[in-house]
Protein backbone atom coordinates (compact mmCIF):
# COMPACT_ATOMS: atom_id res chain seq x y z
CA UNK A 1 0.00 0.00 0.00
CA UNK A 2 1.39 3.36 -1.03
CA UNK A 3 -0.43 6.30 0.52
CA UNK A 4 -0.67 9.59 -1.32
CA UNK A 5 -0.11 11.38 1.95
CA UNK A 6 1.22 10.40 5.37
CA UNK A 7 0.46 12.86 8.13
CA UNK A 8 2.62 12.50 11.22
CA UNK A 9 0.73 13.74 14.26
CA UNK A 10 -2.99 13.66 15.06
CA UNK A 11 -3.46 17.05 16.68
CA UNK A 12 -5.61 19.87 15.25
CA UNK A 13 -3.12 20.65 12.44
CA UNK A 14 -2.71 17.01 11.40
CA UNK A 15 -6.41 16.17 11.56
CA UNK A 16 -7.36 19.31 9.63
CA UNK A 17 -4.79 18.36 6.99
CA UNK A 18 -6.44 14.91 6.89
CA UNK A 19 -9.88 16.47 6.35
CA UNK A 20 -8.62 18.59 3.46
CA UNK A 21 -6.56 15.76 1.96
CA UNK A 22 -9.38 13.21 1.98
CA UNK A 23 -11.76 15.76 0.49
CA UNK A 24 -9.20 16.20 -2.28
CA UNK A 25 -9.36 12.40 -2.82
CA UNK A 26 -5.88 11.71 -1.50
CA UNK A 27 -5.36 8.29 0.07
CA UNK A 28 -4.42 9.57 3.52
CA UNK A 29 -3.08 8.07 6.71
CA UNK A 30 -2.53 9.85 10.02
CA UNK A 31 0.12 8.43 12.32
CA UNK A 32 -0.48 9.23 15.95
CA UNK A 33 1.77 7.83 18.65
CA UNK A 34 -0.71 8.05 21.52
CA UNK A 35 -4.05 9.74 21.25
CA UNK A 36 -5.53 12.18 18.77
CA UNK A 37 -6.00 15.80 19.77
CA UNK A 38 -2.57 17.00 20.80
CA UNK A 39 -2.17 19.59 23.52
CA UNK A 40 -5.72 20.88 23.21
CA UNK A 41 -7.11 17.88 25.11
CA UNK A 42 -5.67 19.46 28.25
CA UNK A 43 -7.78 22.62 27.84
CA UNK A 44 -10.91 22.51 29.94
CA UNK A 45 -12.58 25.14 27.82
CA UNK A 46 -11.69 26.66 24.45
CA UNK A 47 -12.99 30.19 24.13
CA UNK A 48 -11.06 31.51 21.16
CA UNK A 49 -11.96 29.13 18.36
CA UNK A 50 -14.45 30.86 16.07
CA UNK A 51 -17.94 29.41 16.09
CA UNK A 52 -17.42 26.90 18.90
CA UNK A 53 -17.44 28.94 22.12
CA UNK A 54 -16.93 27.08 25.42
CA UNK A 55 -16.20 23.71 23.83
CA UNK A 56 -13.85 21.53 25.87
CA UNK A 57 -10.51 20.68 24.30
CA UNK A 58 -11.24 16.97 24.60
CA UNK A 59 -14.59 17.31 22.81
CA UNK A 60 -13.04 19.47 20.10
CA UNK A 61 -10.43 16.78 19.50
CA UNK A 62 -13.05 14.00 19.39
CA UNK A 63 -15.13 15.88 16.82
CA UNK A 64 -12.09 16.60 14.68
CA UNK A 65 -11.00 12.95 14.72
CA UNK A 66 -14.53 11.78 13.93
CA UNK A 67 -14.77 14.21 11.01
CA UNK A 68 -11.43 13.08 9.55
CA UNK A 69 -12.36 9.39 9.89
CA UNK A 70 -15.83 9.88 8.41
CA UNK A 71 -14.20 11.44 5.37
CA UNK A 72 -12.00 8.39 4.94
CA UNK A 73 -8.72 9.20 6.67
CA UNK A 74 -7.06 6.18 8.23
CA UNK A 75 -5.63 6.67 11.70
CA UNK A 76 -2.77 4.40 12.69
CA UNK A 77 -1.50 4.40 16.23
CA UNK A 78 2.18 4.21 15.40
CA UNK A 79 5.14 6.21 16.64
CA UNK A 80 7.01 7.21 13.49
CA UNK A 81 10.69 7.33 14.38
CA UNK A 82 12.22 8.27 11.02
CA UNK A 83 11.54 8.79 7.34
CA UNK A 84 13.64 9.03 4.21
CA UNK A 85 13.12 9.46 0.51
CA UNK A 86 13.67 6.29 -1.47
CA UNK A 87 13.16 6.83 -5.20
CA UNK A 88 9.89 8.66 -5.82
CA UNK A 89 8.35 7.94 -2.44
CA UNK A 90 9.02 8.33 1.25
CA UNK A 91 9.57 5.40 3.55
CA UNK A 92 8.39 5.94 7.12
CA UNK A 93 9.47 3.68 9.97
CA UNK A 94 8.11 2.96 13.42
CA UNK A 95 9.91 0.52 15.71
CA UNK A 96 8.24 -2.48 14.11
CA UNK A 97 6.65 -1.41 10.83
CA UNK A 98 7.32 0.41 7.57
CA UNK A 99 4.98 2.55 5.49
CA UNK A 100 5.25 4.24 2.13
CA UNK A 101 3.80 7.55 1.01
CA UNK A 102 4.21 9.99 -1.85
CA UNK A 103 4.24 13.07 0.39
CA UNK A 104 4.42 13.84 4.08
CA UNK A 105 2.83 16.44 6.34
CA UNK A 106 4.60 16.75 9.66
CA UNK A 107 2.28 17.96 12.41
CA UNK A 108 4.18 16.67 15.40
CA UNK A 109 3.53 19.74 17.54
CA UNK A 110 5.40 20.74 20.63
CA UNK A 111 6.01 19.27 24.08
CA UNK A 112 6.26 21.15 27.36
CA UNK A 113 9.78 22.01 28.44
CA UNK A 114 10.92 20.85 31.83
CA UNK A 115 12.88 22.92 34.34
CA UNK A 116 15.52 20.18 34.55
CA UNK A 117 16.47 20.94 38.12
CA UNK A 118 17.30 18.46 40.90
CA UNK A 119 14.26 16.73 42.37
CA UNK A 120 12.00 17.39 39.39
CA UNK A 121 12.16 14.06 37.58
CA UNK A 122 11.59 12.03 40.77
CA UNK A 123 8.54 14.08 41.76
CA UNK A 124 6.67 14.26 38.43
CA UNK A 125 3.18 13.02 39.22
CA UNK A 126 3.89 13.48 42.93
CA UNK A 127 3.36 17.23 42.99
CA UNK A 128 5.19 18.31 39.86
CA UNK A 129 2.63 18.81 37.11
CA UNK A 130 2.38 20.18 33.58
CA UNK A 131 -1.42 20.37 33.48
CA UNK A 132 -3.20 22.66 35.94
CA UNK A 133 -6.69 21.74 34.76
CA UNK A 134 -5.96 18.01 35.15
CA UNK A 135 -4.27 18.11 38.51
CA UNK A 136 -5.33 21.33 40.25
CA UNK A 137 -8.04 19.60 42.29
CA UNK A 138 -5.48 17.40 44.02
CA UNK A 139 -4.15 20.55 45.70
CA UNK A 140 -7.40 21.95 47.04
CA UNK A 141 -6.72 24.37 49.94
CA UNK A 142 -2.98 23.81 49.67
CA UNK A 143 -0.15 26.12 48.58
CA UNK A 144 1.24 25.70 45.07
CA UNK A 145 3.71 27.40 42.77
CA UNK A 146 3.20 28.19 39.10
CA UNK A 147 6.40 28.73 37.15
CA UNK A 148 6.55 30.80 33.99
CA UNK A 149 5.74 34.20 32.56
CA UNK A 150 3.61 33.50 29.49
CA UNK A 151 -0.14 33.20 29.07
CA UNK A 152 -0.18 29.52 30.03
CA UNK A 153 1.41 30.32 33.39
CA UNK A 154 -0.98 33.23 33.94
CA UNK A 155 -4.06 31.19 33.06
CA UNK A 156 -2.83 28.35 35.28
CA UNK A 157 -2.33 30.75 38.19
CA UNK A 158 -5.85 32.19 37.75
CA UNK A 159 -7.37 28.70 37.59
CA UNK A 160 -5.44 27.46 40.62
CA UNK A 161 -6.16 30.59 42.71
CA UNK A 162 -9.81 29.50 42.87
CA UNK A 163 -8.86 26.06 44.21
CA UNK A 164 -5.70 26.48 46.25
CA UNK A 165 -5.11 28.44 49.45
CA UNK A 166 -2.03 30.17 48.04
CA UNK A 167 -0.46 30.50 44.61
CA UNK A 168 3.12 31.69 44.16
CA UNK A 169 3.69 32.88 40.61
CA UNK A 170 7.40 32.40 40.05
CA UNK A 171 9.06 34.06 37.09
CA UNK A 172 12.71 34.57 36.26
CA UNK A 173 12.14 38.12 34.97
CA UNK A 174 10.50 41.13 36.60
CA UNK A 175 7.80 41.46 33.96
CA UNK A 176 5.52 39.04 32.14
CA UNK A 177 5.43 38.00 28.51
CA UNK A 178 1.72 37.18 28.84
CA UNK A 179 -1.26 39.51 28.47
CA UNK A 180 -1.38 42.46 30.88
CA UNK A 181 -5.12 41.92 31.44
CA UNK A 182 -4.33 38.51 32.96
CA UNK A 183 -1.56 39.99 35.10
CA UNK A 184 -3.99 42.60 36.42
CA UNK A 185 -6.54 39.92 37.19
CA UNK A 186 -3.91 38.08 39.22
CA UNK A 187 -2.80 41.24 41.03
CA UNK A 188 -6.35 41.63 42.30
CA UNK A 189 -6.34 38.18 43.90
CA UNK A 190 -5.42 38.12 47.57
CA UNK A 191 -4.05 34.60 47.58
CA UNK A 192 -1.64 35.14 44.68
CA UNK A 193 1.92 36.25 45.41
CA UNK A 194 4.29 37.31 42.62
CA UNK A 195 7.81 35.98 43.07
CA UNK A 196 9.77 37.80 40.39
CA UNK A 197 13.40 37.78 39.24
CA UNK A 198 13.55 34.35 40.82
CA UNK A 199 15.15 31.20 39.46
CA UNK A 200 13.91 27.78 40.58
CA UNK A 201 16.95 25.71 41.48
CA UNK A 202 15.70 22.63 43.34
CA UNK A 203 12.57 20.75 44.30
CA UNK A 204 12.51 19.10 47.70
CA UNK A 205 10.35 16.30 49.04
CA UNK A 206 10.57 12.62 49.90
CA UNK A 207 7.58 10.92 48.32
CA UNK A 208 5.82 14.15 47.34
CA UNK A 209 6.69 17.79 46.77
CA UNK A 210 7.34 19.71 49.97
CA UNK A 211 9.20 22.83 48.80
CA UNK A 212 10.43 24.74 45.80
CA UNK A 213 13.84 26.28 46.33
CA UNK A 214 14.47 29.48 44.41
CA UNK A 215 17.42 31.79 43.97
CA UNK A 216 16.46 35.44 44.45
CA UNK A 217 18.45 38.57 45.35
CA UNK A 218 21.62 36.52 45.58
CA UNK A 219 20.27 34.09 48.15
CA UNK A 220 18.22 30.89 48.40
CA UNK A 221 14.63 30.85 49.56
CA UNK A 222 12.24 27.98 50.17
CA UNK A 223 8.61 28.20 49.16
CA UNK A 224 6.58 25.65 51.12
CA UNK A 225 4.32 24.19 48.44
CA UNK A 226 2.81 20.79 47.74
CA UNK A 227 2.28 21.38 44.02
CA UNK A 228 4.48 22.86 41.31
CA UNK A 229 2.90 23.65 37.96
CA UNK A 230 5.46 24.22 35.24
CA UNK A 231 4.61 26.42 32.25
CA UNK A 232 8.05 27.34 30.99
CA UNK A 233 7.51 27.02 27.27
CA UNK A 234 7.59 24.28 24.70
CA UNK A 235 10.02 22.58 22.38
CA UNK A 236 9.21 21.55 18.81
CA UNK A 237 8.95 17.83 18.15
CA UNK A 238 9.91 15.94 15.04
CA UNK A 239 13.23 17.39 13.92
CA UNK A 240 14.91 14.07 14.68
CA UNK A 241 12.84 12.19 12.11
CA UNK A 242 15.23 13.21 9.34
CA UNK A 243 18.62 14.90 9.67
CA UNK A 244 17.96 17.13 6.63
CA UNK A 245 15.12 19.00 8.37
CA UNK A 246 16.24 22.55 9.05
CA UNK A 247 15.42 24.28 12.33
CA UNK A 248 15.93 27.76 13.72
CA UNK A 249 18.16 28.47 16.73
CA UNK A 250 15.30 27.63 19.12
CA UNK A 251 14.57 24.27 17.50
CA UNK A 252 11.42 25.14 15.54
CA UNK A 253 11.32 23.66 12.04
CA UNK A 254 11.63 26.02 9.11
CA UNK A 255 9.09 26.03 6.28
CA UNK A 256 8.90 28.20 3.17
CA UNK A 257 5.85 30.27 2.20
CA UNK A 258 4.16 27.12 0.86
CA UNK A 259 4.76 25.38 4.20
CA UNK A 260 7.29 23.06 2.61
CA UNK A 261 10.17 22.05 4.87
CA UNK A 262 13.80 21.91 3.78
CA UNK A 263 12.97 18.52 2.23
CA UNK A 264 10.86 18.71 -0.97
CA UNK A 265 7.62 16.79 -0.50
CA UNK A 266 7.65 17.19 3.29
CA UNK A 267 5.31 19.91 4.55
CA UNK A 268 4.91 21.41 8.02
CA UNK A 269 1.67 22.25 9.82
CA UNK A 270 1.01 23.55 13.30
CA UNK A 271 3.06 24.50 16.32
CA UNK A 272 6.25 22.68 15.32
CA UNK A 273 7.16 25.27 12.71
CA UNK A 274 8.77 28.67 13.13
CA UNK A 275 5.95 31.23 13.23
CA UNK A 276 4.60 34.11 15.25
CA UNK A 277 1.30 32.82 16.61
CA UNK A 278 0.68 29.30 17.90
CA UNK A 279 -3.03 28.90 18.47
CA UNK A 280 -5.72 26.39 17.58
CA UNK A 281 -6.84 28.62 14.71
CA UNK A 282 -3.34 28.90 13.24
CA UNK A 283 -2.78 25.15 13.60
CA UNK A 284 -5.96 24.30 11.70
CA UNK A 285 -5.17 27.03 9.14
CA UNK A 286 -1.78 25.40 8.53
CA UNK A 287 -3.46 22.03 8.12
CA UNK A 288 -5.71 23.41 5.41
CA UNK A 289 -3.07 25.49 3.66
CA UNK A 290 -0.40 22.84 3.40
CA UNK A 291 -2.73 20.52 1.48
CA UNK A 292 -2.80 23.00 -1.43
CA UNK A 293 0.98 22.70 -1.53
CA UNK A 294 0.81 18.91 -1.22
CA UNK A 295 -1.56 18.76 -4.21
CA UNK A 296 0.74 20.98 -6.22
CA UNK A 297 3.74 18.80 -5.30
CA UNK A 298 1.95 15.56 -6.19
CA UNK A 299 0.99 16.88 -9.64
CA UNK A 300 4.64 17.39 -10.59
CA UNK B 1 -13.03 -1.96 31.69
CA UNK B 2 -14.58 -2.22 35.09
CA UNK B 3 -14.71 0.81 37.34
CA UNK B 4 -14.12 -0.32 40.92
CA UNK B 5 -14.76 1.06 44.39
CA UNK B 6 -12.24 1.18 47.24
CA UNK B 7 -13.90 -1.92 48.70
CA UNK B 8 -13.55 -3.85 45.47
CA UNK B 9 -9.98 -2.59 45.17
CA UNK B 10 -9.10 -4.55 48.31
CA UNK B 11 -10.09 -7.90 46.85
CA UNK B 12 -9.44 -7.32 43.14
CA UNK B 13 -6.11 -5.51 43.44
CA UNK B 14 -4.54 -5.71 46.90
CA UNK B 15 -5.24 -9.42 47.30
CA UNK B 16 -4.52 -10.29 43.68
CA UNK B 17 -1.77 -12.52 42.33
CA UNK B 18 0.03 -11.52 39.18
CA UNK B 19 -0.29 -8.25 37.29
CA UNK B 20 -3.19 -5.81 37.52
CA UNK B 21 -3.28 -2.34 35.96
CA UNK B 22 -5.31 0.40 37.64
CA UNK B 23 -6.16 3.56 35.72
CA UNK B 24 -6.85 6.47 38.11
CA UNK B 25 -8.99 8.98 36.24
CA UNK B 26 -11.69 11.65 36.56
CA UNK B 27 -14.74 12.31 34.42
CA UNK B 28 -13.78 15.97 33.84
CA UNK B 29 -10.19 15.24 32.80
CA UNK B 30 -9.65 15.66 29.04
CA UNK B 31 -6.43 13.62 28.77
CA UNK B 32 -8.11 10.83 30.82
CA UNK B 33 -10.91 10.60 28.25
CA UNK B 34 -8.35 10.19 25.50
CA UNK B 35 -6.28 7.73 27.51
CA UNK B 36 -9.21 5.46 28.28
CA UNK B 37 -9.48 3.86 24.79
CA UNK B 38 -5.74 3.11 24.80
CA UNK B 39 -5.99 1.37 28.17
CA UNK B 40 -9.12 -0.32 26.82
CA UNK B 41 -7.07 -2.05 24.13
CA UNK B 42 -4.68 -3.42 26.76
CA UNK B 43 -7.69 -4.55 28.80
CA UNK B 44 -8.61 -7.02 26.06
CA UNK B 45 -5.83 -9.34 27.23
CA UNK B 46 -4.71 -7.92 30.59
CA UNK B 47 -6.51 -7.27 33.86
CA UNK B 48 -7.29 -3.56 34.01
CA UNK B 49 -9.56 -1.64 36.40
CA UNK B 50 -10.43 2.02 36.64
CA UNK B 51 -10.71 4.13 39.79
CA UNK B 52 -12.54 7.47 39.69
CA UNK B 53 -10.44 9.78 41.88
CA UNK B 54 -13.46 11.94 42.70
CA UNK B 55 -15.44 8.97 44.00
CA UNK B 56 -12.49 7.35 45.74
CA UNK B 57 -10.52 10.29 47.11
CA UNK B 58 -9.04 8.35 50.04
CA UNK B 59 -7.69 5.64 47.74
CA UNK B 60 -6.13 8.22 45.40
CA UNK B 61 -4.61 9.94 48.44
CA UNK B 62 -3.27 6.66 49.82
CA UNK B 63 -1.44 5.95 46.58
CA UNK B 64 -0.35 9.60 46.30
CA UNK B 65 -2.04 10.07 42.96
CA UNK B 66 -1.55 13.76 42.21
CA UNK B 67 -1.60 13.80 38.42
CA UNK B 68 -4.08 12.10 36.16
CA UNK B 69 -4.35 9.99 34.15
CA UNK B 70 -2.17 7.87 36.41
CA UNK B 71 -1.72 4.22 35.57
CA UNK B 72 -0.31 1.97 38.26
CA UNK B 73 0.76 -1.59 37.58
CA UNK B 74 0.31 -3.77 40.66
CA UNK B 75 2.23 -7.03 40.91
CA UNK B 76 0.97 -9.47 43.52
CA UNK B 77 -1.00 -6.64 45.09
CA UNK B 78 1.90 -4.21 45.43
CA UNK B 79 2.73 -1.18 43.31
CA UNK B 80 5.32 -2.26 40.75
CA UNK B 81 5.41 0.69 38.34
CA UNK B 82 3.46 3.84 37.64
CA UNK B 83 3.08 6.18 34.75
CA UNK B 84 1.58 9.67 34.61
CA UNK B 85 -0.05 11.27 31.59
CA UNK B 86 -1.14 9.74 28.31
CA UNK B 87 1.17 6.97 27.12
CA UNK B 88 0.99 4.55 24.22
CA UNK B 89 -0.24 0.96 24.24
CA UNK B 90 3.35 -0.23 23.81
CA UNK B 91 4.49 1.84 26.77
CA UNK B 92 1.68 0.41 28.90
CA UNK B 93 2.71 -3.12 28.01
CA UNK B 94 6.36 -2.16 28.56
CA UNK B 95 5.62 -1.36 32.21
CA UNK B 96 5.61 -5.10 32.90
CA UNK B 97 9.34 -5.37 32.24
Amino acid sequence: MIYDLAIIGGGPAGLTAAIYATRASLKTVVFEKMTCGGQIIESKKVDNYPGLPHISGAEFAEKLQQQAEELGAEIEFEDILSFEKLGENFKLRSDDAEFEARAIVMATGVAPKHLEIPGEAELIGRGVSFCATCDGNFFKDEAVAVIGGGNTALYDAIYLSDICSKVYLVHRRDEFRGDSVLVEKLRAKENVEFVLSAKPIRIEGESRVEALIIEQDGGEKALAVSGIFEAVGHSAQGSKLNSELKTDETGYLIADEKLQSSIPGVFLAGDLRQKRVRQLTTATADGAECISSVLEYLKK
Amino acid sequence: MKKISAEEFNTLVRESKGDVYVDFFAEWCGPCKHFSPIVGVVAQDETVYQVDVDEEKALAFEYEVMSIPCLILFRDGKEYKRSVGVISEKEIRGMKQ
